[in-house]
């Protein structure tokens, strides 16, 4: 943990998890989880039927982040962007699979009717601030949500994703010393998935240490097993707390991993199978919180599966919905490119 | 002859001015290992190895700058923003610095450096992943820009843009990386700055650039069989320098001047070029002269709205052939 002297007492705890979860609260993460994992399963597979073009970002394998980020938070006052990998973001913030999915297929009922696509997507009534393409563009957008929320007073924090390679933008430093200088109430999220397309991070970074990089700036940063719904949990709460209480910014570091390629146009060739596969049968964020239902008795097998088929009903009908939707009208092409044509 | 892709003629181009000259070196993000996201650098790695062909952070302001601190003391980089839409997040190094450096020392530096970036819409990429940018840098004075649209070119012309003295931005077309083409074999340079017309008419002459060539031509072709218009296409392949001189003989052939053009409406290099046609060349003209362009709007995710916001096959014909009604 990497702490600057200045800092009160109370940002120094180790956010270790401390195992005080509800049954039903656990039950909860697992069905999130669970359920962004089949939305992104279902997106690959509509991608691989031609369903869905151009981009397309999976989140498998990062989703304790961003539901251990949202079990922390305080929703509907707390705001949040991120990059293009934004499928989990939404759908964690409560923005419904069917919107999402009928935007990945360029549709009518899609969020953005079909003109934002799989990378720009909104919800200002979820306070989720996109789903942004540009590396790191969002990082000092994010750093302006919290202006506002300071501004406002409104109580909320700008969580502000981005990912491990992102952080060699220089507009991530940027925002850093300003947020600090001013004391804005931003989290900073790194999703380290340990790759920024088909570079390591050990390629691309000169210290590895990504969320120690806010030290210059007085900005406490902690690394966090992002494979760990609870742990993210427990980490994001410190850090919230901290935006929240008017001490400035917090940067978490993340450590996670993506199953899938960068796209779904990568081959992903930069990396073993073993490498995915251990990471897989070992740091499943799904499968761990699924034991700790098992074996603290939280729910039963029975339980779960009813689960599984919940979340399996409603992706398919995300599926459905998203290939019924019309296809958005010709003259949308014309609307919003500025308030009035 | 060999045929080769649009994108294998990137890879030929950059490996057959790095074996000729040893201070050309190439930088950019995934391009070395992984052979770019878009495969147009792939074994350039391999065969020149990690001194010459380097993978860097994310970083687009240290790439261009990196660029041009190298190329002030004489080497020859060719920088690679992966899509031109990026060259905003660095626009101050092309801009203010790059452009603007010979200039402001009297001649001490130039600036051999070479910009490539894929560019352009038609693959569902969004808002922010497709724009057609050229005219960006043909608005700023001190700049070079080219954009082919054969893999021909592509090798001719990026070789010619990396023996430049001067920074040349290198529009590569990402819609056309699969097309194929006859390419020269052996050393094969073109010239910057001459247009080449690819389709001779007598009624209407189509000025286009990269993707739009291609359809200008099949645009042509049914024009010529569906309404009996003889339609000439030239491709302009660089808009700085400008080739007026080319431009000038077609209109006084055609007396007609149609330009196609990918980016938005407003400022589009159609303008500039309709601009000088009416100032040089007005008493020449038959027929007001006519822009097809992407309408002013950010690009759609979406097929159906993508296509047609992008000028098609079927909006040059229709518009040329009531405009040469
Ligand atoms: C300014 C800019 N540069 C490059 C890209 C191309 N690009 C898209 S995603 C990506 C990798 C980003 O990696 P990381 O930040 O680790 O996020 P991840 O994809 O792993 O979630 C790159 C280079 C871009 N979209 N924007
Ligand atoms: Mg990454």
């Amino acid at each position: 943990m990497f702490q600057p002297k200045t800092k009160n007492k109370s940002t120094k705890r180790n956010p270790e998890p401390i195992n005080v979860l509800s049954s039903e609260e656990l039950t909860r993460y697992y069905r999130e989880m669970l359920q962004i994992r089949r939305f992104e399963e279902k997106a690959g597979q509509l991608y691989g039927m031609g369903l869905i073009q151009g981009f397309c970002h999976l989140y498998i394998g990062q989703e304790a982040v961003v539901v251990g980020m949202q079990a922390a938070a305080k929703t509907q006052v707390d705001s949040l962007i991120t990059s293009y990998r934004d499928h989990g973001h939404m759908l964690a913030t409560g923005m419904t699979p069917r919107g999402v999915m009928a935007e990945l297929t360029g549709r009518k009922g899609g969020y953005s009717k079909g003109k934002g696509g799989s990378m720009h997507m909104f919800s200002r009534e979820k306070k989720f601030f996109g789903g942004h393409g540009i590396v790191a563009a969002q990082v000092p957008i994010g750093t302006g949500l919290g202006l506002a929320h300071q501004y406002n007073e409104d109580g909320g924090v700008c969580m502000t994703y981005y990912g491990d390679g992102a952080a060699n933008q220089g507009q991530v430093y940027e925002s850093f010393n300003m947020a600090a200088l001013w004391k804005l109430p931003v989290v900073y999220v790194i999703e380290n998935n340990h790759y920024g397309m088909g570079t390591s991070v050990s390629r691309a970074s000169a210290t590895q240490e990504l969320y120690a990089r806010g030290t210059g700036f007085g900005i406490p940063g902690v690394r966090v097993d992002g494979m760990d719904v609870v742990a993210v949990k427990a980490a994001g709460e410190i850090a919230l707390n901290h935006a929240r209480n008017g001490d400035g910014p917090y940067i978490l570091g993340m450590q996670t991993y993506r199953y899938r390629g960068h796209s779904m146009s990568d081959p992903a060739q930069y990396r073993t199978r073993e490498e995915v596969s251990q990471v897989r049968a070992e740091r499943d964020p799904i499968d761990r919180v699924r034991q700790q239902i098992i074996d603290g008795k939280h729910a039963s097998e029975a339980e779960i599966k009813n689960i599984d088929d919940e979340v399996k009903a409603i992706i398919a009908d995300a599926a459905e919905f998203a290939q019924q939707s019309p296809e958005p009208e010709l003259s949308e092409l014309y609307t919003d490119v500025l308030v009035e044509a | 002859m060999a045929e080769l892709t649009y994108r294998e003629a990137v890879a030929e181009g950059i490996a057959q001015e790095m074996e000729r000259d040893e201070t050309v070196v190439f930088l950019g993000e995934d391009i070395a290992k992984a052979g770019g996201v878009f495969k147009a650098t792939v074994g350039l790695y391999d065969k020149f190895g990690p001194d010459r062909v380097r993978d860097t952070p994310i970083s687009e302001q240290a790439i261009l700058g990196a660029a041009m601190g190298a190329a002030m003391t004489g080497l020859k980089p060719i920088a690679e923003i992966m899509f031109s839409d990026f060259l905003a997040v660095c626009w101050d190094i092309v801009a203010n610095q790059i452009a603007k450096i010979r200039y402001m020392t009297n001649g001490q530096v130039s600036m051999p450096l070479v910009i490539r970036t894929a560019n352009g819409g038609g693959a569902r990429f969004g808002a922010q992943h497709s724009q057609s940018v050229e005219n960006w840098s043909m608005m700023i004075p001190g700049l070079k820009v080219v954009a082919p649209s054969t893999p021909a070119d592509v090798k001719g012309l990026l070789a010619a843009a990396i023996r430049d003295p001067d920074p040349v931005m290198f529009f590569e077309q990402k819609s056309l990386y699969s097309s194929k083409g006859d390419v020269p074999e052996g050393e094969h340079i073109e010239e910057i700055g001459v247009a080449k017309v690819v389709r001779e008419g007598s009624d209407v002459t189509i000025i286009a650039l990269a993707a739009m060539v291609p359809r200008a031509l099949d645009a042509a072709d049914r024009l010529y069989s569906e309404a009996g218009i003889s339609a000439g296409v030239v491709d302009l392949r660089s808009l700085v320098p400008l080739d007026t001189k080319t431009i000038f003989e077609q209109v006084e052939k055609t007396s007609r001047l149609v330009t196609v053009e990918e980016n938005p409406r407003l400022c589009g290099w159609g303008a500039e070029i309709s601009s000088i046609v009416a100032e040089e060349r007005f008493w020449d003209l038959d027929m007001p002269i006519i822009r097809i362009t992407t309408p002013h709007i950010p690009l759609p995710s979406a097929d159906e709205l993508e296509d047609m916001a992008l000028p098609s096959v079927e909006r040059i014909f229709e518009t040329v052939r009531q405009g040469v009604d």
